[in-house]
């Protein structure tokens, strides 16, 4: 096979593996449906979607722990208050991502894409104790 | 001499200061000055591991025993520090008290100045009114936009303006000349200062942020001396440093999950903000607990009403509750001017909240149900949250609102005169107005459309409702006010029409950086940080606070005083020495 046509199979199956893995795109106002100060209401959408491969977009926020092997994901970039940079004082409609590899930190300035496996309800990190409401597993990003 | 001679003899200096035994820590700390037959907690850290026999500490030249009349406990070695001796919830008759500590080789002194009160209590209620971080930039700006100006003389002044005793406060820390929060609040609820981000405890050199020698605080005061009601009001979640300070003993601000169990402790009558995020069980989406905890069930099982959005609040009224929870958002509640006007920030998820009005009102009419009266701390939190990432534009709404509610304590007043209302902020920023920002000027960059001096004229902002706020913030001729601290970001001289301004983001290197989002403003002026490049907004300034105050034991607000003095205030108007 001349190698011009391997690639060029290459980038097909490429296309074809991704195409059919982003079978949804959520954005963050189609988190929550509502709720209120009892506490939000997961969406319609978000509940069909737990399990599934999606992708959304958003600001990656700086590293919580230098150890961590996960990034929260914010609607709008974020400047945390200087005297509550504990991890609960995060917005409360976050994702947060789990990567499937390293990848290196974005600037909070860019919008970047993250694809990734969603899993909904409370978890605790086991190496932090972060808890979040909603998660992707197996994720990469990029900049767009 | 020589310099020959100097330099060994330098040398030999810097030696014998660097190998120095570091003085023994004392706590309460120098200087303090603290109500008799208040709790509190004794303690001395030395930096060596030492035997029991090595320590001498006396109060009055008599041991620690005899004073307290228990004796304290001695911890050889803490956490590798060096030893320790500890007596926990302990008081001292009024009076002059000389502490020393040795261990052989340092001696360290403290002068404690204990003070006591009149028997009889000169006030009913006591209401303490704090708009965060709230400085003379705050209450011109407001009077400006509230009130107006005609021809040099303002049309008519802010309620705080009329209060007949005014004073200047200093909220020096002990660790530090600045302050945050945490500790000056803690000064106003236990008449002891603390270091920053602490509140009712001295912070001590262990990692435990509980274990801290603490300061009894005027909660816990009136719980055990006093049958009146206490409330707890802010539009802040009601974990944040200032309602947290009422009852709280903690070296970590941030510890807002425990900081729910010890409102939870002392159960005020009144308890309103926004932070339901940190008493719902960590099942629930919006929770910050990490347990399985359900504080809203906690406090309705302890009898309160519960209120979660302003209708609710509304209903609960009519027939007035004993005990009332309010919790309107699983943060901090939104302002003014996105509430009203700009519907930004949170309010589209949050449509129904109350404003500090509706709290106050609210309060008032469950407390006064007690014939002994009550204590009640407001807190309009927004003032600050604004002012740091330097959206004065909502910082000075918020200072109208509370304006509005220091109206209201007066009219309470008013009716109820054997009432204390005092009125500051908690610390300050160094907000200043300098002239108006004209669109219609001619200029390239908006810097040249700031007016200043005679240029400055008057900016045309209107309000034709007459609800004390301007019918839009975003007028063509409207004030130029600027923030004298500030990381990188780009100043747009308009107001943040989109939401909450947002100055800085952080980079891959930990340092901020200004936020992109505002770079194409039109007119949009990069202004490089003079802060250091860990923060992200604007900081507090150390310049004094105003306060102003009336009713019993008010007089005694004058001139120029340290924090810790608003506590013994109020302290003596309630008789709480006793």
């Amino acid at each position: 096979m001349k190698s011009w046509l391997a690639v060029l199979l290459c980038f097909v199956l490429g296309v074809q593996v991704a195409d059919a893995g982003t079978e949804r795109r959520l954005s963050f106002d189609e988190l929550y449906s509502g709720g209120g100060a009892l506490g939000l209401r997961f969406s319609d959408k978000v509940l069909s979607s737990e399990g599934k491969w999606i992708s959304i977009r958003g600001f990656m926020a700086p590293p919580l722990k230098a150890d961590a092997d996960f990034f929260v994901l914010t609607r709008e970039p974020v400047a945390l208050c200087p005297f509550c940079q504990s991890d609960s004082d995060w917005p409360d409609n976050i994702l947060v991502v789990y990567l499937s590899e390293k990848q290196r930190f974005v600037q909070n300035n860019a919008v970047i894409e993250v694809e990734g496996e969603l899993e909904v309800g409370s978890w605790t990190d086991e190496r932090t104790g972060f808890v979040s409401q909603l998660r992707l597993r197996n994720a990469t990003f990029h900049k767009l | 001499m020589k310099a020959t001679v100097m330099m060994p003899l330098c040398l030999g200096m810097a030696l014998l200061t660097a190998t120095a035994q570091a003085a023994p820590a004392i706590y309460p700390v120098d200087t303090a000055r603290f109500l008799g037959t208040s709790k509190f907690d004794f303690k001395v850290e030395f930096d060596r591991e030492l035997s029991q026999s090595d320590i001498d500490v006396r109060i009055n030249g008599k041991s620690v025993a005899d004073v307290f009349g228990a004796k304290p406990e001695f911890i050889k070695n803490e956490e590798g520090k060096g030893s320790a001796i500890l007596l926990r919830n302990v008081s001292l008759k009024p009076g002059k008290y000389a502490v020393t500590a040795k261990d052989g080789k340092e001696e360290a002194r403290a002068a404690w100045d204990v003070y006591g009160t009149p028997e009889k209590a000169k006030a009913k209620n006591v209401i303490l009114l704090i708009a965060d971080g709230l400085s003379m930039g705050h209450r011109t700006g407001a009077r400006l936009l509230s009130k107006g100006v005609t021809n040099g003389m303002y049309n008519g002044y802010l309620s705080m303006d009329t209060l007949p005793y005014t004073g200047m406060l200093g909220t020096c820390s002990v660790d530090s000349i600045a302050a945050d929060s945490a500790n000056t609040a803690s000064a106003y609820m236990t008449g002891h200062k603390s270091s920053v981000n602490a509140i009712g405890v001295y912070a001590d050199r262990t990692k435990d942020p509980f274990d801290d020698p603490r300061q009894e605080n005027i909660a816990e005061l009136l719980r055990r001396k006093t049958n009146k009601s206490i409330g707890i009001v802010s539009d802040a979640e009601v974990e944040d440093a200032t309602p947290a300070s009422v009852v709280s003993h903690t070296r970590k601000r941030s510890e807002k999950a425990a900081i729910v169990g010890m409102f939870a402790g002392i159960r005020p009558e009144v308890l309103i903000g926004g932070g339901s995020a940190y008493f719902l069980p960590r099942t629930v989406p919006g929770s910050k607990r990490k347990d399985e905890k359900d504080y809203v069930e906690d406090f309705r099982k302890a009898g309160y009403a519960l209120a979660t959005t302003r209708t609710e609040l509304m209903n609960v009224m009519e027939k007035t509750p004993d005990r009332l929870l309010g919790l309107f958002h699983t943060g901090n509640l939104d302002g003014a001017l996105d509430r009203k006007q700009l519907k930004k920030g949170t309010v589209s998820k949050f449509p129904d909240q109350p404003d500090l009005t509706d709290s106050m009102n609210a309060a008032l009419k469950v407390l006064s149900k007690n014939p002994n009266g009550f204590f009640l701390m407001l807190e309009a939190g927004l003032v600050d949250k604004y002012t740091h990432p330097l959206d004065w534009e909502r910082a000075i709404y918020d200072t109208i609102m509370f304006d509005k509610v220091v109206a209201q304590a007066q009219a309470f007043c008013d009716a109820n005169p054997d009432t204390l209302l005092i009125v500051t902020g908690d610390h300050t920023h160094a907000l200043s107005i300098i002239g108006t920002v004209d669109d219609n000027l001619p200029g390239e960059l908006m810097r040249d459309k700031v007016g200043i001096y005679a240029a400055a004229g008057y900016p045309n902002y209107k309000d034709a409702d007459g609800d004390g706020y301007p019918d839009s913030v975003n007028v063509s001729k409207r004030l130029a006010a600027f923030i004298g601290n500030y990381p990188d970001h780009y100043e747009t001289y308009r107001p943040k029409l989109d939401g909450p301004f947002v100055p800085a983001v952080k980079d891959e290197n930990g340092h901020y950086i200004a936020n992109a989002a505002y770079k194409d403003v039109p007119g949009a002026q990069f202004v490089p940080g003079n802060l250091p490049r860990t923060e992200s907004t604007g900081v507090h300034a150390i310049d004094d606070l105003v306060v102003g105050a009336r009713g019993p034991n008010a007089d005694q607000i004058h001139g120029f005083m340290n924090s810790t003095e608003i506590f013994r205030i109020m302290a003596e108007a309630m008789a709480l020495g006793n």
